[in-house]
């Protein structure tokens, strides 16, 4: 592990040998504003991580980081071994990244499921055509084996007789779960949720933290940006910290939650909790 | 108000409705003028009604409307097909297709249709041969101009080069009606730029291109009656050709009026039903199919208030 990746105070849990996601050195700016300023970071295998910080701190910039629907000027992610959006290669200045083409790079999303805080279903598309979409055209998937499958996914969410219903027709809640299925669907290696609940109105977060809940208690690796201080607290292996595009403390939910190190988490916390 | 006045009213008796003695004499009014207009049309010798009559389904005319409508609706296609890659290019990454997009609809919008008709008209003058191939290369096939570009051809490219340009600014705009966040699921999905664009973006711009797309249909319509210059056998042209033999001017134009105004009204007709199917899942209502919406407005007319009827709420 490098000397920067030591300042995570707590290394990540032993569930298994290489880290399922592995980011070094990662920085983003948006003109001269610098939203990343150096993160690093790793995630285990089957481990539910919380991305907790004020507003403009850096935690969606980075979950978007990983899947590469932003661009970032430096740094390196890696998600199973492999660089996401990049190769390595040997440049006249020695070792250097060069940009994959835009084929691969689609490829590498696909392993990766997203959740929106705007669920960002389909409107013109049936709940099914929703799920089916991204498995038939992008993993040529034969369109029975995905219904079927995407039947199975909304039975698990618990909206089978919503099948033939259009988004507009459900609740944020019933939506949000949709696009947990539709996410799933492609059975990505990893899950990646940009504060799920916080578009739904108060009734409504406990069905789609129920649908996260099942998810992680089967073992997938999730990144969660959230401000459900119950769900971070009862569910993630660990909570990062994020301030002013770093991660400033990083640990077990009680450490950071109870007994937090750095003064700036202290600040924020006695805030909000 | 104090609480001690009377003892609240728990009356709780049908609803009237203000009544609105206004606009029943304003629509009296009104209508008594339209009447006399329609009276004043119908009684007036000079358009010749008989002639109208005799005229209105005569083999020319017929031919011309149906070149009229070929017309109409092969430059509206082309039109949206170009239009479509214009705007593509437009909102692509590369500078150069940007340029050029913003090029092509920036001075086929500044060139008059009659004057650009008139010019591919006489392009046999500019380009004597046509040739295909690749640039500053021996061309594979090549032709001479006017054996290809007929009247008829020429009018269909001037009309299509102009509905491109507008064709291209209303896709575009369609384009950046879309949700940010639909590209993004697209995307996070793994879908290409050019799936997503297929699948999922122009199916939502269509529910704003479509309107739009109407009215160029119908303009259109309209717009072809200017390549009786070049002496193509539309409807305008046709009629033409039997006033110039008949001098019965005035008949001939109302014949080619009336189905000006028939065409465009079949054509409204349909638009409703194409802007029903792309509104799926975009509206809880359903735009109304005009028959409904006439039932609507009938029952509207036959109450004594202004009230919408239940279930008009939505305009059509």
């Amino acid at each position: 592990m490098s000397a920067a990746a030591a300042l995570a105070t707590t290394p990540a849990p032993a569930t298994a040998a290489a880290p399922l996601v592995r980011i070094r050195g990662l920085e983003k700016s948006y003109g001269a504003f610098k939203v990343l300023r150096g993160i690093d970071l790793d995630v285990g295998r089957g481990e539910v991580l919380a991305l907790i910080g004020p507003s403009g701190s850096g935690k969606s910039t980075m979950l978007r980081c990983i899947n590469r629907l932003e661009v970032f000027q430096a740094g390196r992610v890696e998600v199973d071994g492999v660089v996401i959006g990049y190769r390595d290669a040997v440049g006249p200045e020695g070792p250097e990244l060069r940009e994959l083409p835009e084929r691969e790079i689609e490829r590498q999303r696909a392993d990766i499921g997203m959740v929106f805080q705007n669920f960002n279903l389909f409107p013109h598309m049936t709940v099914l055509q929703n799920i089916v979409e991204a498995p038939v055209s992008v993993r040529r998937m034969a369109r029975s084996a995905a219904v079927e499958h995407a039947r199975e996914l909304l039975a698990r969410v618990g909206l089978s007789e919503k099948e033939k219903s259009y988004p507009r027709e459900l609740s944020g809640g019933q939506q949000q779960r949709v696009a947990i299925a539709r996410a799933l669907a492609m059975k990505p290696k990893l899950m990646l949720f940009d504060e799920p609940t916080s578009a739904l109105d108060p009734e409504l977060v406990g069905e789609v933290l129920e649908a996260m809940r099942d998810l992680a208690e089967e073992g997938m690796t999730m990144l969660v940006v959230t401000h459900e201080w119950g769900f971070a607290r009862e569910l993630a292996n660990r909570v990062a910290f994020f301030d002013q595009g770093r991660i400033v403390e990083i640990g077990s939910p009680d450490q950071v939650f109870s007994n937090p190190v750095n003064e700036r988490t202290r600040g924020f916390l006695s805030k909000v909790l | 108000m104090s609480a001690t006045a009377a003892a609240p009213s728990t009356v709780t008796g049908p609803l009237r409705p203000r009544r609105h003695p206004g606009r029943v004499v304003v629509g009296a009014v009104a209508i008594l003028f339209f009447a006399d207009l329609l009276y004043r049309i119908a009684m007036n010798e000079g358009f010749q009604w008989d002639v109208v009559g005799q005229y209105f389904t005569a083999p020319i005319i017929m031919k011309g409307l149906v070149s009229t409508i070929w017309l109409t609706i092969a430059t509206v296609v082309l039109g949206f097909f170009f239009g479509t890659l214009l705007a593509v290019a437009r909102l692509s990454q590369n500078v150069v297709l940007q340029s050029l997009s913003w090029g092509y609809v920036w001075f086929f919008r500044s060139v008059p249709l009659l004057v650009l008709i008139l010019f591919t008209f006489n392009i046999g003058y500019l380009v004597p041969v046509i040739e295909i191939g690749l640039p500053f290369m021996e061309p594979w096939i090549s032709m001479p101009t006017n054996s290809v570009i007929t009247p008829l051809g020429a009018g269909l490219l001037a009309l299509t080069l102009h509905e491109a340009a507008y064709a291209a600014e209303i896709v575009r705009g369609g384009i950046l009606g879309v949700d940010q966040g639909q590209f993004e699921a697209a995307s996070a999905l793994g879908m290409s730029r050019r799936r997503t664009m297929l699948r999922i973006v122009i199916p939502q711009a269509m529910r704003s291109i479509i309107p739009s797309a109407g009215n160029q249909l119908i303009g259109m319509l309209k717009g072809t009656s200017m390549v009786s210059v070049i002496a193509v056998g539309d409807l305008l042209y046709s009629a033409q050709t039997v006033y110039n033999r008949t001098f019965q001017v005035v008949p001939l134009l109302m014949v080619a009026t009336l189905w000006y105004v028939i065409v465009t009204t079949v054509m409204a007709w349909g638009q409703y039903y194409v802007e029903r199917y792309f509104a799926r899942g975009a509206t809880r209502q359903m735009p109304l199919t005009p028959l409904q919406w006439l039932r609507g407005r009938v029952g509207a007319l036959s109450r004594p208030s202004a009230a919408e009827p239940a279930g008009t709420e939505a305009r059509p």
